[in-house]
């Protein structure tokens, strides 16, 4: 394909985007779904697997109480009726996949339902509204052989590992998303960012994108101003917030390309590309999947009681949304400097760091400057990094005490990074503390005098600013480990001078 | 009326991969129609009081708390399968059909 792409601002100056996201998330569970089979990431292939994950005859499975509160709290945090009455149902398909020939899963009665998730794209409030929340099994992982690259195309058998088989997963599914114009493609990104936020501040899953456990599809189409929605397609495989935003845009000038060359959109899935940043056709499908929902007779209905329900929301933590905006305010920053500290992913580190004792500004100050310095230059994630936030708090406190200067705590926190141990501890064992015993200091100023004759004559004489230059001497000979401020009250001292 | 059409018998040997010829359709074509005849007989007797269900028995919440319970070993996971490979599971490539997620 040699067609150009049209240009993105001339698309939604034409066309108006219509997107909907679906997510799906692995819970945190000790526990697979419906067996106790344990649930960690990795692991030898089928080593976690029992007869009722691997669908032999005779097993039964039962649902995992812990996966079911969690999505109740994924619901209610996103605004949604809890159904109280609920089943799942079986998804019959032929993929080895699963081992069962279906996946228990939920179809129209889904366990939460009609809610919303509010995001802030460029200061502005859009609501999302939600669909639907269910719950469903996870599949097992295929590694295609035989072909050239692992893919399915070309491969001529499957090798499965069922370990991620059964794990509790839910699926939330957005409304239609529309009258967001260009910035559908920013919409769809701090949609995910934020439901990231809120499961995280939930509790419920690690929600890590790279490791799969939070997983997106995007659906987009594309309409002329005041027609019918277009036809939309289905995109797969968008495994990083970056991607997210990549697919809706790359998605929104093919579709604009074909639909200005007169052809049709086509409904189908299509395969995010990480490489191009563009989408590929998944495989065509002359009919729309019958996957021949029924009611899983092997599972008795869900009914949450009121009172259950009522608890689980009273208990729910502060939304994501609403913690930064009470942050922000006990900081007392501006939209813009919160918005770096966002940025830098240092809201949790700064909370922490306060929250052991240091000052806001002196918090943000470590994990904006020096530290998210050598986060970029040594390609970690600032949580990463290697300092603690308490650790950065107890540096702080040893500058507070006068124990060490801008200049050396530096030099602390390289030691810290470096993983030497406490701040207290490096302060000591590298000798780093300020030079604070008046005599030893005395005697270097004099020192520094009488090796600078000409200098100390200029500040006799009243030059007070050619002090700067025994200031200096002084630093150097205590090797920075003096207070500035005194070394030159000293100075002007035992020369007579004022300052 | 049939309650089943010849057409709906095939595409359901089509989704259950079962080889049907011409002659077989017709025969299990009228055996599922009588059968699905049978059954349908139970929806005369239903009431708008009573739910439809999709269990025997009036149980709901039958949940497991999320302990850890032993498994199968690989070895004993694997005994049943036709083929393995690298400790997994080896089947035919599958191609035309949507992964479920």
């Amino acid at each position: 394909m040699t067609t150009t792409l049209p240009a993105y601002d001339d698309v939604v100056a034409r066309y108006e985007p219509v997107i909907g996201l679906e997510t799906h998330v692995e819970l945190g569970t000790n526990t697979k779904m419906f067996c106790g089979c344990p649930t960690d990431f990795g692991g030898e292939p089928n080593t976690r697997v029992c007869p009722v994950c691997l669908g032999l005859p005779g097993s039964l499975p039962v649902a995992n109480k812990a996966a079911i509160e969690a999505t109740i709290r994924i619901g209610l945090a996103l605004n949604c009726s809890i159904a109280p009455w609920s089943r799942f149902a079986r998804k019959n398909y032929f993929y080895p996949d699963m081992p069962k020939d279906f996946q228990i899963s939920q179809y129209d009665e889904p366990l939460c339902f009609e809610g919303y998730l509010d995001v802030e794209v460029n200061g502005e409030l859009v609501r999302i509204g939600i669909e639907r929340v269910h719950l469903e099994e996870d599949t097992g992982k295929s590694l295609h052989v035989g072909g050239a690259t692992g893919r399915i195309h070309g491969a001529t058998e499957s090798l499965v590992d069922y370990n991620r088989a059964g794990i509790p997963l839910v699926e939330i599914v957005t409304k239609p998303v529309p009258g967001i114009g260009a910035l559908a493609p920013e919409v769809a990104r701090a949609y995910v960012t934020e439901l990231r936020d809120v499961l995280r501040s939930l509790g419920v899953s690690d929600v890590r994108m790279e490791e799969g456990s939070l997983r997106c599809d995007v659906n987009t189409s594309l309409n002329l101003p005041g027609a019918e929605w277009g036809t939309r397609t289905e995109t797969k495989n968008v495994n990083s917030l970056r991607s997210v935003e990549r697919a809706v845009r790359s998605e929104m000038l093919r579709q604009a390309s074909v639909l200005d060359a007169g052809g049709r959109i086509v409904q189908e899935t299509r395969h995010f590309q990480e490489d191009t940043g563009g989408t590929r056709p998944g495989r065509s499908k002359e009919t729309a999947t019958d996957y021949r929902y029924f009611p899983e007779p092997d599972l008795v209905p869900l009914a949450p009681e009121a009172a259950w329900v009522a608890e689980l929301k009273a208990a729910l933590p502060e939304l994501p949304r609403l913690h930064r905006r009470r942050l922000q305010e006990q900081w007392g920053l501006s939209d813009a400097d919160m918005q770096s500290v966002l940025n830098a992913g240092a809201v949790e580190l700064i909370e922490a760091t306060v929250a052991a004792g240091a000052t806001p500004a002196a918090a943000r100050k470590w994990w904006l400057g020096e530290l998210s310095r050598r986060a970029n230059e040594t390609g970690v994630e600032l949580a990463d990094i290697g300092a603690t936030p308490h650790q950065v708090a107890e540096l702080q406190g040893l500058v507070d005490a006068g124990k060490l200067n801008d200049k050396l705590a530096r030099t602390v926190l390289e030691g810290v990074v470096a993983g030497e141990g406490s701040p207290t501890q490096i302060m000591a064992n590298r000798g780093l503390e300020v030079v604070s015993d008046t005599g030893a200091l005395t005697a270097a100023v004099d020192e520094a005098i009488a090796a600078n004759p000409g200098v100390a004559e200029k500040v006799r004489s009243g030059k007070v600013a050619a002090a700067g230059a025994l200031v200096g001497a002084v630093m150097k000979t205590t090797r920075g480990q003096a207070d500035a401020k005194t070394v030159r009250e000293l100075i002007l001292e035992r020369l007579g001078a004022q300052g | 009326m049939a309650a089943i059409s010849r057409e709906e018998v095939a595409h359901l040997a089509r989704l259950s991969r079962l080889a049907v010829t011409e002659e077989e359709l017709d025969t299990f074509a009228g055996q599922l129609d009588t059968i699905l005849q049978a059954v349908a007989q139970v929806g005369e007797v239903t009431a708008a009081d009573i739910p439809p269900t999709s269990h025997s028995v009036p149980l709901t919440n039958v949940l497991r708390e999320d302990v850890v319970v032993p498994g199968l070993t690989p070895a004993e996971a694997l005994s049943g399968a036709p083929d393995a490979e690298e400790q997994r599971f080896r089947v035919p490539r599958i191609l035309d059909e949507d992964v479920a997620s």
